[in-house]
């Protein structure tokens, strides 16, 4: 294990299960990723894997009221389940938390994970417990269920895990947020694992409000089956390293597979987002659309992957990234990649990149309207089609609440 | 008597992949000089009976056969058929991008000639005959220059259509749903296009939902398909029916 | 352009191996295999170098040895063996005037097409031929002379010309620039160097052909090509190289230097042995070709590339001068076990710089075609400015077909907009062509060549029709 890797983890103690132990033992051949690695090219961690990090159990009550966007949720502080701050008894979901040994038995339980992933392979070797979710077989609009990840305190490290399997023909959604409550310089390493059976319907809905001094990284690990659709929505308006890699293995045919995100920074901040999906097989679509309006000294990344596999004919997949650099000092780094190995595909990308459109700002000045308000205006206008995607009024209103509060944003 | 153009015998047709029959057992004899109409409900197998003619791919001829002046064409490719004579004026007339009018049709036609081993046509009588043909049709000189139906209107698409079959001189002529999408003006302009090419030694099917373009492309004789068979067959007549008393009327 | 020429298409079409995979057999003088120091002085002495040359080489050949050969991610070859190379083969025989050329040297520039009888009458062209590394033949170069324009080979322009040689050499891409540039730094054997005055436009299209000629010889071609301010230059590349079981590796570096208002269009065509229909043999393309632009400059690359087994390759511009602009129009074919990883790279560094990427892909049989670009801006590249366009199309359900564009943007005025679709050639459209009586092949050739259209549209003239020949032959029987 190289220095730095070791130094990161110093304070974090390995439970005895032997899922954890291996995961650590894994750690001890990895290291962390530079930008010579082609999917870090863009990205350096300098910021988070300097910091000295360790774990703190917080036992405070929380006034979480504002953040609270539905009635089912459960409170994960630092990594650590919270069932006093928890609410979700009338939710018709088998909800358990369990610790690796038990997980261990789950046939898709870190199935799909990269081994070589030194992020994901840190959740396994040190997270506390796992939230299981299954989603019984024709379940129908039960929940949402909300997952509040909130860190709190400076320097802390939190490992949180969730893993969902969405039941045959069963229709849900999934809310997380991420928040901070007075914390700083503190790093969430969350991995999500994900199940979709035959004809089920899940939406995962994001939103990452961490503080400017704070990193986060998710894993998001996917395996749709047959006739599913699998939707993920992505906000982030804060934080200082935000890395999200959303891997999904279209292993059905007749799968619908959506990705958005809007990201909107004004700090320093760099938001990353890698998405890859790989259709293996024939018959599916797949539609991503990532918009990122960038603003202060932030960096943002997008690289979103789409591979048709050979013999995944009749693949119609969509990439879309369009980004406005709102301050001098802004930069994006844009790669959205195809690599088809069928013939009978459908397949485009689209990349833009300018400012904000200076015949619609003056012609809004013409109708009354102040040049911030105007520009105001059409930031969001440019974010309002991810904005519509998330189906979901509460969680829109909660964005839009939010914009507001960090970025000045009128709806 | 005027010989067959066209002789189709008992054709049964499905579609590849569904196995779905669309054809029936269907008959037909076209003979030169012959204007005829192909009408009846969406679905009943139209457009599939123009495209198994023209020898499209994703369908099975189960049965029957298919002949153009007395010879199979079945087991030709597509480019063969259209080089013994048949042409095929498409509902949805394809774009090509970056491959211009001319070019497309100087090549068809240097190909069908080659076929007949006569001489290709020189570029000063190619470019005489472009003109001449596309006055035919009201065709913008224009267009030809342009990529094959790129970037044309509905009207442009199926005037072009005529015009490429003016240029090609078929012996048998399907024109499918050709007056789909047109106004009036440009319907009659089509229907002239049309009347002009016909001879005592082509023939003209014209497969039609309404009863409308009839109006202007008289035909002698008007089949009724339904479900894969031609179901009755009349003169010009029997469309105007049609259009009175609707297809459930036959039922 | 000129229009679709059937005939002569119906022509090339009967032959459907490699045309130009014939040996031609004249006594060559070979240095013994293998790369060291030694053989670098050796190289150098024998084309009577001056000591600078000699140390730039030395140099170069210092940094290769300390890096290590490139792995790419999407393509798969065996590694050359530098040292069972031969890096430098002359024809022993030099001549004086035409007449005394080897008449089976004429006979092979027959066979090519591009025989210095044909050329002579061919107004408008001249052409600087290199049979395998050393320049064999000049025209036009009185016609040329008249306007100062200097058009030779590279080794007669280290004679001649010292000051501008020196001057410009690795200006653009450095001997570091990457492992095979080096390597070319080092033992480049030939080339063609070119010089447009001031103010001067060049009445002619400037051509040059490449054949990789000698069996088990590198080619380590070297293109200096300075458009002086005001000036205006088109340049024409055509490649052919004869079948070879082994795999040959071609390693050039080309460097174009538009200053300030100057234009150079350099256009290539492309056709080197692809290797058979098993992937047997085939060139190695690794090639780094990259121009600098000056203030209200422009560089424009067009490439039609057909051949090689293996090709590596970003024609780049890198827009330093204010107002410059870069244009990369590529058509790329692979097939068989072709495997291809070409694009380009648009650096804006200067103000008001404008970049345009059109690129097509067409990916055959069972080969790899990828479009890798990388589009960059910078800081004070206040307004830049990029349009990008990469379309694949595929031919079969066994090739790849795969884009990779890096679009990096550090500046707010910037407006860049990338898109790229990947597509299977339409089968519609085949059948509507063939219902006007095509044939499946002409409607395929015909459909490719107008996907193509904007690109070859580009191409000069003579370049053009070859290009569409050079189109309908590598595609043969692809479609699955």
């Amino acid at each position: 294990m190289s220095d730095k890797l070791n130094n990161f983890i110093k304070n974090l103690d390995v439970s005895a299960a032997k899922f954890q132990q291996m995961a650590a033992e894994r750690l001890g051949n990895l290291d962390f990723p530079t930008t010579k690695d082609e999917y870090w090219k863009y990205t350096r961690l300098g910021k988070l894997t300097k910091l000295e990090l360790s774990k703190s159990a917080d036992p405070d009550r929380l006034n979480l009221t504002k953040h609270i966007i539905s009635n089912d949720y459960l409170v994960v502080v630092n990594g650590f389940i919270r069932e006093d701050l928890s609410q979700y008894s009338k939710l018709d979901f088998e909800i358990d938390f369990l610790g690796s040994d038990r997980m261990s038995e789950e046939a898709y339980f870190d199935k799909g994970l990269n081994k070589k992933d030194v992020f994901s392979s840190m959740n396994s070797a040190f997270f506390e417990k796992v939230i299981s979710i299954k989603i019984g077989a024709s379940k129908i609009n039960e929940g949402p269920l909300q997952i509040i990840y909130v860190s709190k305190g400076d320097h802390i490290i939190s490992n949180t895990r969730l893993y969902i399997e969405s039941g045959k023909s069963s229709q849900s959604e999934i809310i997380q947020t991420f928040i901070e409550k007075e914390s700083t310089n503190s790093f969430t390493n969350h991995v999500t694992e994900v199940y979709v059976s035959e004809n089920a319907h899940l939406r995962i809905n994001k939103a990452q409000l961490e503080d400017d001094t704070n990193s986060l990284i998710t894993t998001e690990q996917i395996h749709q089956e047959k006739n599913s659709v699998f939707k993920i929505n992505t906000v982030t308006l804060s934080g200082a390293l935000v890395r999200n890699n959303i891997n999904i293995a279209v292993a059905g045919q007749n799968c619908e597979t959506h990705m958005n995100g809007a990201i909107v920074t004004k700090n320093n901040e760099t938001i990353d987002n890698h998405t890859f999906v790989d259709h293996r097989v024939s018959n599916c679509v797949s539609h991503e659309n990532y918009k990122y309006v960038l603003g202060g000294k932030s960096t943002g990344v997008f690289n979103g992957r789409v591979v048709v596999q050979k013999d995944a004919q009749v693949i119609n997949a969509y990439q879309k990234n369009d980004n406005i650099l709102l301050s001098d000092f802004a930069k994006i780094n844009s790669k959205p990649e195809l690599e088809i190995y069928a013939d009978d595909v459908k397949c485009s990308h689209g990349s833009t990149t300018g400012q904000l459109d200076e015949d619609a700002i003056f012609y809004l000045q013409t109708r009354g309207i102040a040049e911030d308000n105007a520009k105001k205006l059409l930031v969001r206008a440019f974010v309002g089609e991810v904005i519509e995607s998330f189906e979901n009024e509460h969680f829109e209103k909660y964005i839009n609440t939010q914009l507001e509060l960090i970025h000045g944003w009128k709806n | 008597m005027s010989k067959t153009l066209l002789d189709i015998k008992n054709l049964h047709a499905e579609i590849e992949e569904e196995g779905k029959a669309i054809l029936k057992g269907l008959n037909l004899t076209v003979k030169a000089g012959e204007v005829h109409a192909i009408m009846g409900p969406n679905g009943a197998g139209k457009s599939t009976l123009a495209s198994v003619v023209s020898g499209k791919d994703g369908y099975e001829v189960t049965d029957g056969t298919v002949e153009m002046d007395g010879a199979d064409i079945l087991e030709l490719d597509p480019d063969e058929r259209a080089k013994e004579g048949l042409f095929l004026a498409f509902q949805y007339p394809v774009e090509i991008p970056g491959v211009s009018n001319i070019n497309f049709l100087r090549t068809a036609l240097n190909e069908i000639k080659e076929y007949r081993q006569e001489e290709p046509i020189s570029a000063k009588d190619f470019m005489a005959m472009v003109r001449e043909k596309s006055a035919l049709v009201d065709l913008d000189a224009k267009l030809a220059s342009r990529s094959v139906n790129e970037g044309f209107s509905g009207g442009e698409k199926k005037r072009n259509e005529i015009f490429q079959m003016a240029m090609l001189e078929p012996k048998v002529a399907i024109l499918d749903e050709t007056d789909s999408g047109l106004d009036i003006d440009a319907l009659r302009i089509v229907a002239a296009g049309v009347n002009k090419l016909k001879n005592e030694n082509n023939a003209v099917i014209l497969i039609t939902h309404y009863q409308r373009l009839l109006d202007y492309i008289v035909p002698d004789f008007v089949h009724v398909l339904a479900d894969g068979q031609i179901v009755k067959t009349g003169d010009k007549s029997l469309a105007l029916e049609l259009e009175e008393k609707g297809y459930d009327w036959l039922n | 352009m000129a229009g679709y020429t059937e005939d002569e298409l119906k022509e090339e079409l009967k032959s459907q191996e490699y045309e130009f995979g014939f040996t031609t057999d004249i006594e060559s003088e070979k240095i013994p295999v293998g790369l060291n120091e030694e053989v670098i002085r050796i190289i150098s002495a024998k084309k009577e170098e001056p000591e600078w040359l000699l140390e730039y080489r030395l140099n170069a050949f210092k940094v290769w040895q300390e890096m290590t050969e490139p792995e790419w991610a999407h393509v798969q070859y065996e590694k050359p063996k530098f040292q069972e190379i031969s890096y430098f083969a002359a024809p022993k025989k030099q001549y004086e005037s035409w007449d005394d050329v080897d008449p089976e040297m004429k006979a092979t520039m027959d066979k090519l097409g591009i025989s210095m009888d044909e050329q002579k009458k061919l107004t408008g062209v001249a052409v600087d031929f290199v049979m395998d590394s050393v320049s064999v033949a000049t025209s036009f170069k009185d016609k040329l002379a008249e306007l100062d324009i200097i058009f030779c080979s590279f080794s007669e322009a280290v004679k001649d010309h010292p000051e501008l040689v020196k001057k410009y050499l690795g200006t653009v891409v450095p001997t570091s620039d990457n492992f095979y540039a080096a390597l070319n730094s080092a033992v480049f054997s030939d080339g063609s160097f070119c010089y447009i005055p001031k103010g001067v436009k060049c009445p002619m299209e400037l051509s040059t052909y490449f054949r990789i000629n000698e069996s088990g010889t590198g080619q380590f071609e070297r293109t200096l090509l300075v458009a002086d301010a005001g000036s205006y230059v088109s340049y024409l590349e055509g490649c052919t190289a004869p079948q070879r079981d082994e795999n040959q590796l071609h390693a050039a570096v080309v460097e174009l230097v538009a200053l300030d208002d100057a234009e150079i269009k350099y256009s290539t065509v492309q056709n080197w042995f692809p290797g058979d229909k098993e992937g047997k043999g085939g060139v190695y393309n690794f090639v780094t070709k990259r121009g600098i632009c000056h203030t209200n400059s422009k560089i424009s690359w067009t490439q039609v590339e057909t051949g090689s087994a293996v090709t590596w390759k970003y024609p780049s511009c890198i827009l330093k001068g204010d107002n410059s602009i870069g244009e990369f129009y590529s058509v790329a074919v692979t097939n068989n076990y072709q495997q291809a990883d070409t694009g380009t790279k648009m650096i804006h560094l200067g103000k008001n710089t404008k970049s345009t990427v059109i690129s097509k892909g067409i990916s055959a049989g069972k080969s790899q075609n990828s479009y890798r670009g990388l589009i960059q801006i910078h800081p004070k590249a206040d307004n830049a400015r990029n349009f990008t366009q990469c379309d694949s199309l595929l031919m079969t359900d066994e090739c790849g077909a795969h884009t990779f564009p890096y679009i990096e943007c550090q500046n707010n005025s910037a407006k860049l907009e990338h898109e790229a679709t990947t597509s299977k050639i339409g089968e519609d459209q085949i059948f509507y062509c063939q219902q006007r009586g095509l044939s499946e092949e002409k409607a395929i050739s015909l459909i490719v060549n107008g996907y193509c259209k904007e690109v070859l549209n580009k191409l000069p003239m003579e370049f053009a029709v070859e290009a569409q020949k050079l189109l309908a032959i590598s595609l043969e029987n692809s479609v699955g």
